[in-house]
C-alpha cells in the first residue's frame, strides 16, 4: 500500500459537489478518502502544500486522436497521453481512426494495455462503429466493448447512411455505451477545406457550408428519438446545430454533444494567408458560431469540452492548403485557451469550466472519475489558475506542434496531475 | 516624385491585386503602355532583364499564360527556363517546398509559378528570396490576368473609372474573376458577377459586387462583359446539367448584345469554348477586344517583370531603349 496523500491549502474547486473553497484533499489507496477543511493528515501520510493552487477532479477528454498504430510519426499512444497529463487531462478517449482502424477486440485491447503501460492519463478506447470505419457493416461491438471499448465512434468519417445510424443507436443500447458521430454530410462538403462563406470565397477555398454538420445533426437527433439511443454529437462547430440540439434536450432525448476549445474562441480568420495550422474539420466558422456554440455550453445544450486533439508531422502541415490535413494539437493548450475564451470574459466561472472538462463528460459517460467525491478514484489537477504563460510548442510534450496559437499568451497553467492518487506530471520537473 | 515612387513599388512578389493599392495597378498600367511597342519591332528584344533568370514553374497545364510570360521575359533580355511539373506535391512525391528550395539552390533571380492549389504562390513567395510571380493559383487569384484586362478596358474606353463591368460564368473556380473584382473596384469601376448560382461563390456580395442570374439583366446593367470559359469538368461534377443548356441561358450570343441599350465591349480570358459560354460571331465580331487582350497580356507581364527587377515606372520609356 502506498502512502496517504495529504493535499492542503489549496483552492478546492469540485462543481460535483458545489465545493469551491481552501480545504483538504486526502487519498488512501488511490482513491479520494475524504475531503473538508477539517479533516487532518494521517501520520504517515505524505503532505503536498497547494497553497496558492486550485484542486479539482482530473480533466477528462471525451475526444483525441493518438495516432498509433500507423501514425507514430505524428503521435502515439505514450506521448499523447503524456501530453495529457500535462495538459491536466487523467483520462482521455482514444478514437478508432487509426491506421489499421480499431475496429476488432485485439486492437482495442492493444490500445487500452499500451495506455496502461506508459501511466500517464487513463487511456479508453473507442471502437469503430462499422468495419474499417467504411460505413457499411457494424463492427462486433459486444466484443469491442468486451474488451474494453467504452464508445464506438467511426470519427474522421460520419456515419452516412441512415439505415446503419438507427442500427448503431439500437444495438449500442445493450452495452449502453454511445454513438459519437462525426456530423457532416460528405455530398455538402464536398471536398471543402475551410469554412464557406466570405473567407473562403476570397481565398478562393473550397467551403464547408455549416448545413453539412447541421443537417446531419438533425438527421441524428431524430435517429436518436426514433431509436432511444445515446447519441454523442462530435465537435459541434455550427450555430444551425446548436438549434437541433436545443431541440433535443427540450424534448429529453438521449443526446449529448461536446464543442473543442478552438471552436469556442477561433474564427475563419485565422485561415487567412492560408495559414495550414487553422485547418481542421470542422473548421473554424465566424463570430456567430462561436458565440452560438459559447452560449450553447453554457446553457448546457452542449454537455462538455473535447479537445479533437489531432497532432499532425509539421512535413504535413508544410504544403499547399488544400493538402494539408485537418487537425489542431489540442490537450497542451486545451485548459488554458478555455479560461481565455469562457473563464476570463466571464461567461462560466473557473467551477463552470471544470463542470464542462471533467465532471460532466464523467456525468454524460457513465465515469467514476470527474469528482472529489469520497470513494472516487483520486484522478486530480492542481493548477494556478492565474498563471500566464506563452503557448511554445517546442515545449509540447505531444510529439507533434501543429497549433495556430504559437506565441498567443494563456492563462492557467497546469501544475500537478495525480492519476489513481499517483502524481504522473509534475510541472517543476517537466518544465 | 518620391511619393508616387513608394506607392507604386510591388515589393517582392506579385501574388494578387487583393493588397495592392489602386495607385501601384495604375502604375503597372502606365509602365506596361511604352512595352507595348517593342512587341511591334522587328527586333523584338531590350536588354532591361539581361542577366536574370527566371523559371516558369508551371504544375498545371497552360499554353496562353506560359507562352505570354515567356514573351515577355524574352523580349527582356531574361534567360528563361520552362518547368511543367504535374500534379500536386503528394501525387508527384516531392513537396513544394522542396521543389522551391532546389530551385533557389540554383540561384535564381524570379519564378511564375501557375499551381492547382489557392495559396500556392504565397505558399512559394514565403519561403524563397526570389521574386514570385502569381501565374494563377488555384481559385484564388491570376493578376496578370485581370491586369491585362484592365489594360484591354481603358484601351477601349479611355478610363475604368465609373465603368460597369460584369464578369459572366462559372465565378466560384475563377482566379481571373477575384483579380478583375479586386482589380476593377481599386480603379473605380463598379463590378457584377452573373451566373447560376450553383457558379456563384457564397457570400461574394460582401466583396462589393452586385449578382445577376440572368443574363440579359447583367447585358443591360454592362459597359463591358468579361466571360469566362466554362469547364467541362464542371458539368461533370454536377455543377450544371450540360452545356447546350448553358448556351441557352447564358450563353453571350449576338442576339443578347442586340438588345443592350449601349454597345457592350467583351473580353475573353481563353481559351473560348464557342459555342458554350460565346457565340462565335460574338467572339469573332466588332465589339470583340479577346485578341487586343493577348497582345497587352505580353505588355503587362513586361512591366511586371522590369518593375519586380527593380526598374522605375517613369524610366521605362529609357528602360526598353537600353539606357537605364
Amino acid at each position: 500500500m502506498s502512502r496517504p496523500l495529504y493535499i492542503h491549502g489549496g483552492r478546492v474547486v469540485d462543481p460535483s459537489q458545489g465545493i469551491d473553497e481552501v480545504s483538504a484533499v486526502l487519498v488512501m489507496d488511490g482513491e479520494i478518502e475524504a475531503i473538508g477543511s477539517d479533516i487532518s493528515a494521517p501520520d504517515d501520510a505524505e503532505r503536498m502544500d497547494a497553497t496558492g493552487l486550485a484542486v479539482s477532479p482530473g480533466l477528462i477528454d471525451v475526444h483525441v486522436h493518438l495516432r498509433e498504430p500507423g501514425g507514430e510519426h505524428k503521435e502515439d499512444i505514450a506521448s499523447g497521453s503524456r501530453a495529457a497529463i500535462a495538459g491536466g487531462f487523467t483520462t482521455i478517449w482514444a478514437m478508432p481512426n487509426t491506421d489499421p482502424p480499431i475496429d476488432d477486440p485485439a486492437a482495442v485491447g492493444y490500445v487500452r494495455a499500451a495506455g496502461r503501460a506508459v501511466r500517464a492519463s487513463r487511456v479508453m478506447p473507442i471502437g469503430a462503429a462499422s468495419i474499417g470505419q467504411k460505413g457499411e457493416k457494424m463492427t462486433e461491438i459486444g466484443e469491442l466493448v468486451h474488451a474494453g471499448a467504452v464508445a464506438v465512434s467511426d470519427d474522421g468519417h460520419p456515419v452516412r447512411d441512415s439505415g446503419l445510424m438507427r442500427r448503431l443507436l439500437e444495438y449500442t443500447q445493450t452495452f449502453d455505451i454511445p454513438v459519437l458521430q462525426h456530423s457532416e454530410d460528405p455530398g455538402l462538403t464536398h471536398g471543402g477545406v475551410m469554412n464557406e462563406g466570405r473567407v473562403a470565397t476570397e481565398l478562393g477555398l473550397r467551403g464547408i457550408p455549416n448545413a453539412a454538420e447541421a443537417a446531419m445533426v438533425a438527421r441524428d437527433v431524430l435517429l436518436s428519438e426514433l431509436t432511444g439511443g445515446h447519441l454523442h454529437v462530435c465537435h459541434v462547430s455550427a450555430r444551425q446545430s446548436v438549434d437541433h440540439l436545443r431541440w433535443a434536450k427540450e424534448r429529453g432525448l438521449r443526446v449529448t454533444s461536446e464543442v473543442t476549445p478552438h471552436h469556442l474562441l477561433l474564427t475563419e480568420e485565422l485561415v487567412r494567408g492560408y495559414d495550414t495550422q487553422a485547418k481542421v474539420n470542422p473548421p473554424l466558422r465566424i463570430e456567430e458560431d462561436v458565440e452560438a456554440v459559447r452560449e450553447a455550453l453554457v446553457e448546457g445544450v452542449i454537455d462538455v469540452i473535447a479537445t479533437d486533439h489531432a497532432p499532425h508531422h509539421y512535413d504535413e502541415k508544410e504544403r499547399e492548403f488544400d493538402d494539408a490535413p485537418f487537425g489542431i494539437n489540442g490537450l497542451e493548450t486545451a485548459f488554458g485557451l478555455c479560461m481565455k475564451a469562457l473563464v476570463l470574459p466571464g461567461h462560466l466561472t473557473l467551477s463552470g469550466l471544470i463542470d464542462r472538462m471533467s465532471c460532466a463528460p464523467a456525468r454524460i459517460m457513465g465515469l467514476p472519475t470527474g469528482s472529489l467525491r469520497p470513494g472516487a478514484p483520486a484522478d486530480i489537477v492542481l493548477y494556478a489558475p492565474d498563471e500566464t504563460w506563452t503557448v511554445d510548442p517546442s515545449r509540447f510534450h505531444s510529439r507533434s506542434r501543429n497549433t495556430p496559437l504559437v506565441g498567443w499568451e494563456l492563462t492557467g497553467r497546469i501544475r500537478r496531475t495525480i492519476v489513481g492518487g499517483e502524481v504522473r506530471f509534475d510541472a517543476e520537473n517537466n518544465a | 516624385m518620391n511619393e508616387t515612387r513608394r506607392k507604386m513599388e510591388l515589393g517582392k512578389d506579385l501574388i494578387g491585386l487583393e493588397h495592392l493599392p489602386g495607385e501601384t495597378i495604375r502604375g503597372i498600367l502606365d509602365t506596361a503602355e511604352p512595352f507595348k511597342e517593342i512587341s511591334e519591332r522587328a527586333i523584338k528584344k531590350v536588354p532591361v532583364l539581361r542577366g536574370k533568370t527566371i523559371v516558369n514553374l508551371f504544375f498545371e497545364p497552360s499554353t496562353r499564360t506560359r507562352i505570354s510570360f515567356e514573351f515577355a521575359e524574352k523580349r527582356l533580355g531574361a534567360d528563361t527556363v520552362n518547368v511543367a511539373a504535374s500534379g500536386s506535391s503528394v501525387v508527384k512525391g516531392e513537396t513544394l517546398v522542396d521543389t522551391a528550395r532546389n530551385l533557389e539552390a540554383m540561384r535564381i533571380d524570379m519564378v511564375v509559378i501557375r499551381h492547382g492549389s489557392s495559396g500556392a504562390a504565397q505558399f512559394l513567395a514565403d519561403r524563397i528570396p526570389s521574386n514570385v510571380i502569381n501565374g494563377g493559383d488555384g481559385q484564388h487569384e491570376h493578376p496578370t490576368q485581370a491586369l491585362l484586362d484592365l489594360l484591354t478596358l481603358r484601351d477601349s474606353f479611355g478610363r475604368i473609372e465609373g465603368l460597369k463591368v460584369c464578369i459572366v460564368g462559372d465565378i466560384v473556380h475563377s482566379r481571373v474573376a477575384r483579380s478583375n473584382i479586386y482589380g476593377l473596384r481599386k480603379l473605380g469601376a463598379e463590378v457584377a458577377v452573373c451566373g447560376p448560382r450553383s457558379l456563384i461563390p457564397a457570400s461574394i456580395e460582401e466583396m462589393g459586387v452586385q449578382v445577376f442570374t440572368h443574363v440579359e439583366d447583367a447585358i443591360q446593367w454592362s459597359d463591358a462583359l468579361n466571360v469566362l470559359r466554362l469547364q467541362l469538368e464542371r458539368m461533370n461534377a454536377g455543377f450544371i446539367p450540360s452545356l447546350r443548356e448553358y448556351n441557352r441561358v447564358y450563353g453571350v450570343t449576338r442576339r443578347r448584345l442586340e438588345q443592350a441599350p449601349r454597345d457592350v465591349v467583351v473580353l475573353h480570358p481563353g481559351p473560348m469554348n464557342r459555342g458554350v459560354e460565346i457565340d462565335s460571331d460574338v467572339a469573332d465580331g466588332p465589339q470583340s477586344v479577346i485578341l487586343p487582350q493577348v497582345t497587352n497580356g505580353v505588355a503587362v507581364r513586361m512591366a511586371v517583370l522590369y518593375l519586380l527587377a527593380g526598374g522605375a515606372p517613369e524610366r521605362a520609356e529609357e528602360a526598353k531603349k537600353g539606357e537605364a
